[in-house]
Parts: C-alpha cells; sequence; structure tokens
C-alpha cells in the first residue's frame, strides 16, 4: 500500500501499487484476504473507487467497528505495509463508457457510492460525454465520500443529486429524507430515454431503489444492482 | 511462503480453557447469524413438529402442546463448522426423548426438517439419552427468528450445522439420508472432537 | 425486514466462482430449474454466512447454486440451474 486518505471520520482511501495490474472496469472490486499469524484468514470484498489504471488501483474502505477487516484496513494499516488481494473481479455491474450515448443514472447509498465513483472518474479520464447523474444518499454531510471531488464533478457535467436521511446542515439544499419513489421519479432518466441505472449499497436500500425503478417502468434488466449487505465486515 | 498480514489478529478471543475448544476452532464474542436462505416466520398458531416416515404412526405437536410438554434448561458449548464456538449458552428446550417416547420404530437415522426447506441428517442415537433438544429460549428469552426461533434442533455434540433452525420435524428412515449441506461436501456425522467437517475427513 | 441485509447478489461471490470458471461468471445468465426464469448471475440472491455459498433464484427463492470450500476441495451443486448462458471468445 502506498497511501492512505482519511475521507470522513469513518470512511479511508488505500491506494496500492500491484506489479502486473493491468487495470480495471469501473464497478469491479478485489477480494482483500487477511492472514494472522497462527493462519486465521478473513476475506471480504472492496469496490474499486478509482478510475482504470495499470499498477495502480484505489479502494475506500469504510470502518465498521464491530467487523473484522475493514478496522485493520481503515485503522492498523499504514503506507508501506502489504496487503494479499485478488481481482479485479465483476463483469455484471460495470460500467466503461462503451455503451454509446445511453444516459447512465448512478444511485449510491453510503459507501456504495465507491463503485459509481469509478465510473464517473473513468468518464472524466476518458473525456466521455455520456449524460450521467448521481444520486447519493448519506446520512449526515460529514458522512458525504468524495465530498469536494463530488462538487467538481457537478461542474464537469454529472448532474448531482444528494440526499441526507438523518440531519441536514443550515441551508441544505439538497434532498432531505430516504430515497423514494418522488425522489427518484425527479432524478432519474424518463423511461423512453432507456437509460441504464446502477444502483450500489446496503441490501435495504439497494432493493428498495430497484424496485421504485422498475417499478416505474425501467426495464428490470437496465437496472443493474450491488449489494453491500449490512455489515461487510 | 503463506503472506501475513502485519499485526492482524482478527476478533477472536482466547479462551481460559483450551481443552474446551475443539481442534481448529476459536472463540467468537457475539453470536454469529448463518443463513442459507430467507428467514422464515411460521405463525404460531400453524406452527406445528411432526415424528414420521419409519414409524406405525405419525406424531405430530401444535405449538401449544409443544409449550405444554414437560421441558428443561441445559448450558451447553456449541461448535459451528465455520470455525467459530461459544461457550456456555444456556437455551430452553424439550428433550427429544420426551418427543421420541412412545414412538415405535425401527430406523436408525433421522432427517430434521425445517421451514424454508432446510435439511440435515443424524443417526436416532444421537438424539437421544439427553443429548438434543427442540429449543425454543435462548438466555432466557425467546429464540429470534434469525437463531431458528420459534423453535430449533439443538444437537451441540455435533457440528451446529446438524442443529436445524425452524424445525419442524423429523423423518425417521433405515438409512442414512444426506441433508442440504451434507450431500455438497459437509460430513454425514460431523463430530467437532473428530475435526469432521467434509467428506472424507 | 430482519435478516434482509445478510441477503447478497451474485456480485459478492465474483472472485469464488472465477476460481472455479474459466470466463467472467457475473455477467453470465442462469435459467432456474424451478420457475424457468432467467437472471444475470450478478442479480440472483446469495448467501455468504452459511457453511456454504447459497445462491438462489431472485423469482421463486429456489436453490440455483450452492458451493463448498475445505480441505483443498470445492464442491459445486448446479442441479438447480437449468442452463449458464455466458460470453466466450469466437
Amino acid at each position: 500500500m502506498v497511501e492512505l486518505v482519511t475521507e470522513t471520520p469513518s470512511v479511508m482511501t488505500l491506494v496500492l501499487s500491484a506489479t502486473g495490474w493491468k487495470g480495471h472496469r469501473p464497478g469491479q472490486h478485489i477480494d482483500v484476504r487477511l492472514t494472522a499469524e497462527d493462519g486465521y484468514q478473513a476475506q471480504r470484498s472492496y469496490s474499486i473507487a478509482s478510475a482504470p489504471q495499470a499498477g495502480r488501483l484505489a479502494i475506500t474502505v469504510e470502518r465498521l467497528d464491530d467487523g473484522e477487516v475493514s478496522p485493520y484496513l481503515a485503522g492498523e494499516l499504514v503506507a508501506g505495509d502489504r496487503l494479499e488481494f485478488r481481482g479485479p473481479i465483476g463483469g455484471y455491474f460495470v460500467w466503461d463508457g462503451t455503451d454509446g450515448d445511453r444516459p447512465v443514472l448512478l444511485v449510491g447509498g453510503g459507501s456504495g457510492v465507491v463503485p459509481l465513483m469509478s465510473m464517473i472518474r473513468h468518464r472524466s479520464t476518458i473525456g466521455a460525454t455520456t449524460s450521467m447523474r448521481l444520486l447519493y444518499s448519506a446520512r449526515t454531510l460529514e458522512d458525504v465520500i468524495f465530498r469536494d471531488e463530488i462538487e467538481q464533478v457537478a461542474k464537469d457535467g454529472v448532474a448531482v443529486y444528494q440526499t441526507l436521511t438523518r440531519t441536514q446542515p443550515p441551508g441544505w439544499t439538497g434532498y432531505g429524507r430516504r430515497i423514494d419513489r418522488a425522489m427518484l421519479e425527479e432524478v432519474a432518466w424518463p423511461v423512453r430515454d432507456a437509460p441504464l441505472a446502477l444502483v450500489c449499497g446496503p441490501t435495504s436500500f439497494v432493493e428498495v431503489a430497484a424496485e421504485i425503478l422498475v417499478g416505474v417502468g425501467h426495464d428490470p434488466r437496465s437496472v443493474k444492482t450491488e449489494r453491500f449487505g449490512a455489515t461487510g465486515g | 511462503m503463506t503472506f501475513i498480514s502485519r499485526g492482524f489478529k482478527g476478533r477472536r478471543q482466547q479462551p481460559e480453557d483450551a481443552s474446551r475448544l475443539p481442534p481448529g476452532q476459536y472463540l467468537v464474542p457475539d453470536f454469529p447469524v448463518l443463513s442459507a436462505g430467507p428467514t422464515p416466520h411460521p405463525a404460531l398458531n400453524e406452527w406445528s413438529f411432526t415424528i414420521s416416515g419409519e414409524v406405525d404412526s405419525e406424531k405430530r405437536w401444535s405449538w401449544e402442546e409443544f409449550r405444554a410438554l414437560p421441558s428443561e434448561t441445559v448450558t451447553v458449548d456449541i461448535h459451528c463448522v465455520t470455525k467459530w464456538s461459544k461457550l456456555d449458552t444456556t437455551w430452553r428446550g424439550v428433550s427429544l426423548d420426551v418427543l421420541l417416547d412412545g414412538v415405535e420404530t425401527a430406523a436408525e437415522y433421522a432427517v430434521a426438517r425445517s421451514y424454508g426447506g432446510y435439511t440435515t441428517n443424524l443417526p436416532l442415537e444421537d438424539l437421544t439419552d439427553g443429548k438434543a433438544w427442540v429449543a425454543y429460549e435462548y438466555g432466557g428469552e425467546p429464540l429470534e427468528p434469525e437463531h431458528g426461533g420459534p423453535a430449533r434442533l439443538l444437537v451441540p455434540h455435533l457440528y451446529f450445522w446438524k442443529s436445524a433452525k425452524w424445525v419442524t420435524g423429523l423423518a425417521l428412515h433405515n438409512q442414512d439420508e444426506p441433508g442440504f449441506w451434507e450431500s455438497n461436501g459437509y460430513h454425514m456425522y460431523g463430530d467437532p472432537w473428530r475435526e469432521q467437517r467434509y467428506w472424507g475427513d | 425486514m430482519e435478516n434482509r441485509e445478510s441477503r447478497l447478489d451474485g456480485n459478492a461471490i465474483g472472485g469464488l466462482l472465477a476460481e472455479i470458471f474459466a470466463v467472467e461468471m457475473t455477467s453470465a445468465e442462469g435459467t432456474c430449474a424451478g420457475c424457468g426464469s432467467v437472471h444475470p448471475i450478478g442479480r440472483v440472491e446469495v448467501y455468504v454466512n452459511a457453511p456454504g455459498v447459497v445462491v438462489r433464484c431472485p423469482s421463486c427463492q429456489q436453490v440455483l447454486i450452492r458451493i463448498v470450500k475445505g480441505s483443498g476441495r470445492a464442491w459445486l451443486d448446479l442441479s438447480g440451474t437449468r442452463c449458464l448462458e455466458f460470453a466466450v471468445a469466437d
């Protein structure tokens, strides 16, 4: 690991250098495996946050206090430590800009924004003009990951909609509630535009969002989902 | 060379008495929830426990009848094949000796069946002589659905996958019929002290 | 609601499937032997907090795939999946 970046009080980005790494497709993840001295092992999946790049990748990890792997990754690891992982993994939950001009709706809950950020960064890197909207749900402003960068991409042609479900700061102009049908109907491209939707977050968040999108008429095959579960550990 | 993650220990506890841990097991502070599918929620007025198969006559209890049977409180150690163990867990339930009392059978094996479709096989003799219960309380509280409530099998001397959650009956057989995990790699018997995890162990 | 969070999807076992299959499998499509519905593996329901991995059909909840790994072996039960369609090089 080459670098640690603190994103929020509970979220850190780990920048990894990996010999022979050929890059990845945005949306893919890696499986990180930790091994104790006595052979005890624990493995978890982490989405890649960075845009595709040879030899280098970044994962963004939310520290869950009752978890087993995340407190080690986002708490004990220091720059220079080595990490065992495999990947890139996945091919279903990806967007790599090879889909023509089809508009893209990204819906992220909590750390579910991480693989979506890889897609947003990739869009900038390749200079794509794909119409892209991001709906990002976090608990509080403090929990918003990539806050400055999200403001920046909003100027770069990605329409950003945010909702803070628990507390909103004074003057907050975004949404202030859990994701619901009215919100998704306001944010999502109309069905006739046949957008691709990528939804990622905790299981219940993903299932609510996907159910609404399909319910308002989007093709279920165009609503791709990735569930993080509640813990991930 | 095996890769070691510097400083990684995991969330395990050191046992005070290591002799209580079967080989390859570690202690956990919490009670992990394992599930192979959606949690079933049988309504108590529709719940039943049935002993069927190679029996002279089938026996069946409603929830009310089941709860009227004599019960006992037991404190046991449990060992999950995924390598966690938990010591001194306290349960309340009905002994299988009570449920099997008066059942005439030549069968030597049983398959426990659960709401949701789960099955697991055990020799009948591992269910008798005070070794197994249908438990409905854990730690003095009604058994939570995620831990197998309203009632689960409790067979603590075997790996915990044998202690079927959401149990609704036993089918008695002359042959040992593999259950859900036993038909896909897991050991037919599953003795934690002999580390019988997989086929051939 | 409870237990809902223990349900993941096929993306979560992409790495495990990559150990077994020669092609990327989360974008493959599986036909349920029970109800006949077809779903991408990335979309199916997956339970990993269990003695093995259990994959279920999102339409009917029947078991599609079971995978157990241990002692340097793996056991793969595909009896609940009638057909798998995936991309290969021509």
